[in-house]
């Protein structure tokens, strides 16, 4: 009986690369604090460490932290979640709006196991507390958002043209419905809508008598226009997400109008959900004039990211950003950032009107924005409590020199480098969401009940582990050690496996893992069996052993397929935890393949398969 | 040690055992339906703690003071843990609304609240559809790989004991109501995988028995068979039931549903992987004949990796 040398180095290779990424799970995580700018294209950098040290030097006595400072940002590990809680409000109150601060869970993954990339699991929501969204896109009022704005487009063309019309709207249905005055009205209008408004189609034009259009949105812009609206959306929470203050935030499309926001850590879903339905714009103001009188004109700060300092601009808003259709970054002529801006219809021609007869002067881009923050306030009693209050920041992100009468299509100079332009573009395009959201599903896990799902998780793993070990091992001797320590290969396997691909490790998913420990052994039980008979048909035991991992192997291969089936179609049904059951099953299944069929193999050859006249073989 | 059953005599007793209870459950199905659990019916359910024994009494009446109508309240594992489920509700609001009406003034809502959940009503009768088209799916493909790597009558039979299994979980959450959300369905849709496991290994064996000795009698070599895979099946459902109990008394409280609908299953798959795929089979007369066709194709097989 032999085992050819390839095989061995197969699993040997496997099993020490399964060994090194399943390591960084064994190796607790500290509770941590991170500190980085608000601006995502910022690093942090010496002045942001400095302001942490010294807001950290109050309580350093009692503490027993260290700073660690990322390309993202600055980590403060700290030895409990009490002194976690402690520093997270201290530097949130010392550091001030420019910075984000939020709650972590640093691994301890050893310096030589990051650089071969090896990171533990993640854990799942149901595992370490933190609130799940899912929120609805109204795609509905999308699209009639997205009409109107079009309809004004339409009806400015006409009027510019001399095309007169009774009455143009959109209708219950959805369609714009235009009626034109007469014949040559309805022609020269059509020829124009059938020439620049291709996303539409055209109802009922053959008509000889009708003075009436009907415009439908085709499938394709259709879809286009809800996509768009879904990935503003997506935008726009993002950056609201990076605002609360959380490590680790999943933001992501689920299906065809709903948004999955992840938020692990955060408790208090009130304020969460207050801050990531909130509402911010864009406002267009001119510059203010020295003769300006102080009642017309009102005094703002730069955003930080634009130079710091003040600027005067009028009272009057020339427009507001939910008539920015669309904001780009990119490069101008020589190679400066910029970010190109395109107005709806309605905008376009309110800015063209407001800038014709003014250039020269400055055009100032305002970002408004509502906020809420938690103020730590002493109470009656002597107590710090947090407070919460919502305010409005009007800062200005960008100021310009009006060469041209802008049209509805115009961009935006100046505005510093790569990173912040497009940074720009993203909150002018993120500054209001392009539909309204509801919340369609919530759930929220305390972190006490996460933690006690670990610990649950954990001990039934171990127990059953156990027991299905001291089985086998009782029940099949020499050939349940091997059974054994493939159990426990595969598990070291499917948690690398896991480790690496970066999936998340969910309640459920400890299930899958448990349930594939007893599953697993199947394989060998399917194998051993077939052993034990062939041997009492009288074979060899050598020959008993080939032909019993050749008759299983069919049985085993069509057995773990269709399980194979079952969790890609659980896989595709479910939400988080449910998707972590799928994920772990799938691959417990082909690790259990693995270790079961070779590396039990492996093992029985490498105690048996030198002797000669081997005449009895320990297998119960 | 090859046991020596005559399983295939007790066969009728076995199939109006059988019949019994998928009557039995397809009645209660029928009448008193699934309890389905909040991820199925949409609604609200929060999971307090309180530092001592919750008074369940004073807790109900706080909420319909308050105006909550039709509020299910129960403790939850241990008498200081508290659910309290509002089913069809629409409102994302309710949940904290509820846990700032019972904070008790001396607790932090770090610890008072321990979960926390909405589903809206269209979530949840989408989850509901999804969920029965993943259990047809699943049933479907089972049958199509099986007649493709077997026979037809195998694919029929082996599907005849899928259905039986999952209909009998269904029947016995639905007898004794108990809560079937998410978890529950995700563990049906295990145990179809895993009824299959044993099914595929019986009747791998059972058409090995019949292309060896083509003469036989059917039921005996069917009894064969179930003797030779005895062994196994049983093993194998005792290691998984091992893991298995253990999840199901130190998992915790938010998958015990989960691994009870598991323990049925597995039992209830072993059971049917020797009565009713074996009766199935049985009924539809299979023959030597029926799988003398496809050996080619098996050699194949054997040579995969």
């Amino acid at each position: 009986m032999q085992f050819s040398i390839w095989k061995y180095l197969l699993l040997l290779v496997l099993l020490t690369t399964g060994i090194l990424y399943a390591l960084p799970n064994i190796y607790p995580s500290d509770p941590a604090v991170q500190v980085s700018y608000i601006s995502s294209s910022q690093s942090p950098d010496d002045i942001l460490v400095k302001r942490v040290r010294s807001s950290l030097s109050k309580i350093s006595d009692k503490l027993s932290e260290s700073i660690e400072v990322r390309d993202k940002f600055i980590l403060v590990r700290v030895a409990s979640s009490e002194e976690q809680l402690e520093v997270r409000s201290l530097l949130f109150s010392d550091l001030g709006d420019d910075s984000i601060v939020a709650l972590n869970l640093a691994p301890t993954t050893p310096d030589w196991l990051v650089k071969l990339n090896a990171n533990p699991m993640k854990l799942g929501l149901d595992l370490r507390g933190g609130v799940h969204f899912l929120m609805e896109v109204d795609t509905e009022t999308a699209l009639i958002n997205r009409q109107n704005g079009i309809l004004q487009d339409i009806k400015r063309v006409l009027k510019g043209k001399k095309i007169r019309y009774q009455s143009a709207y959109v209708d219950q249905n959805q369609s714009i419905i235009i009626n034109l005055k007469n014949k040559d009205n309805f022609l020269s209008a059509l020829e124009i809508i059938e020439k620049d408004y291709l996303q539409f189609k055209l109802i009922d034009t053959e008509e000889t008598d009708a003075l009436s259009l009907t415009l439908v949105l085709s499938e394709v812009a259709l879809e286009e226009i809800i996509s768009e609206a879904i990935s503003q959306n997506l935008t726009t929470l993002r950056n609201r997400v990076n605002e609360l203050g959380v490590s680790e935030p999943v933001v992501q499309k689920q299906g065809k109008n709903r948004i999955v926001v992840q938020l692990p850590g955060i408790q208090d879903t009130v304020e969460a959900k207050k801050i990531l339905g909130k509402t911010a714009t864009l406002e267009f103001r001119l510059e203010a004039n020295y003769d300006t009188p102080r009642s017309r004109k009102t005094t703002f700060s730069f955003k930080e990211s634009s130079g710091g300092g003040t600027a005067d601009l009028e009272n009057q808003i020339i427009l507001s950003g939910n008539q920015v259709a669309s904001a780009q970054s990119g490069f101008d002529e020589n190679g400066f950032p910029q970010v190109n801006i395109s107005l709806d219809g309605q905008g376009g021609a309110r800015m063209h009107r407001a800038t014709r007869n003014e250039i020269g002067r400055r055009l100032g881009v305002l970002f408004v924005e509502q906020k809420t923050r938690t103020k730590y306030v002493e109470d009656n009693s002597g107590e710090i409590i947090p407070v919460q209050e919502s305010y409005e920041i009007k800062e200005i992100i960008s100021l310009a020199t009006i060469r041209a009468a802008l049209p509805s299509n115009f961009r935006i100079t100046g505005v510093g480098n790569t990173g912040e332009a497009s940074e720009l573009a993203l909150l002018l395009r993120a500054g209001a969401l392009a539909a309204p959201m509801r919340f369609v599903e919530e759930r929220t896990v305390g972190p006490s009940l996460g933690a006690e799902n670990i610990k649950a998780g954990v001990m039934s793993m171990q127990l059953g582990l156990m027991m299905v070990l001291l089985f086998i091992l009782f029940y099949y001797r020499v050939f349940g050690i091997a059974a054994s320590l493939a159990l426990i290969a595969n598990i070291i396997l499917l948690v690398a496996a896991m480790s690496i691909i970066g999936a998340t490790l969910t309640l459920p998913g400890i299930a899958g893992i448990v349930l594939t420990v007893g599953m697993a052994v199947d394989a060998n039980v399917l194998i051993f069996s077939r052993i034990r008979e062939e041997l009492k048909l009288g074979k060899e035991p050598f020959d008993a052993i080939v032909a019993g991992y050749d008759r299983a192997f069919v049985t085993i291969w069509d057995a773990n397929v269709t399980t194979l089936l079952v969790a890609i179609i659980l896989h595709s049904l479910g939400t988080g935890p449910i998707k972590g059951f799928a994920i772990t099953l799938s691959i417990g299944i082909v690790t259990s393949m693995i270790t079961s069929i070779l590396g039990t193999r492996a093992f029985i050859t490498l105690v048996y398969g030198k002797r000669i006249n081997l005449n009895r073989i320990s297998i119960g | 040690m090859t046991t020596k059953i005559n399983f295939m005599y007790y066969r009728k007793i076995a199939l109006g055992l059988s019949l019994l209870l998928m009557i039995l459950s397809l009645v209660s199905l029928v009448f008193k339906q699934l309890n389905l659990g909040l991820d199925f019916t949409g609604g609200t359910l929060v999971e307090l703690h309180y530092s001592e024994p919750a008074d369940i009494e004073s807790i109900r009446r706080t909420l319909s003071q308050s105006g909550y109508e039709g509020v299910e309240v129960s403790t939850f594992g241990s008498n200081q843990e508290v659910l309290i489920k509002l089913a069809g509700l629409s409102s994302d609001k309710i949940g904290s609304e509820i846990t700032s009406l019972l904070k008790p003034l001396n607790s932090s809502d770090q610890e008072f609240l321990r979960r926390n959940e909405f589903v809206g009503p269209q979530v949840g009768s989408e989850l509901r559809d999804d969920g029965g088209l993943a259990m047809l799916l699943a049933l479907a493909m089972m049958m199509i790989y099986i007649a493709f790597r077997f026979q037809s009558k195998f694919a029929i039979a082996a599907v005849s004991a899928l259905i039986h299994d999952v209909l009998i979980v269904f029947g016995i959450f639905s007898i004794f109501s108990i809560d079937f959300d998410l978890t529950v369905l995700a563990a049906v849709l295990a145990v179809i995988g895993y009824s299959l496991n044993d099914s595929i290994v019986v009747s791998d064996r059972i058409r090995e028995n019949f292309r060896k000795k083509r003469e036989n009698d059917p039921e005996d070599l069917i009894d064969e068979s179930l003797n030779q895979t005895l062994a196994r099946t049983l093993i194998t459902s005792l290691t998984t039931l091992l893991v298995l109990f253990s999840l199901y008394f130190l998992g915790g409280e938010l998958i015990r549903n989960f691994s009870f609908a598991l323990i049925l299953g597995v039992i209830i798959g072993t059971y049917s992987s020797i009565y009713i795929l074996t009766n199935a089979l049985l009924i539809m007369s299979l023959k030597g004949d029926d799988l003398f066709v496809e050996d080619s194709q098996d050699e194949e097989f054997h040579d995969l990796p």
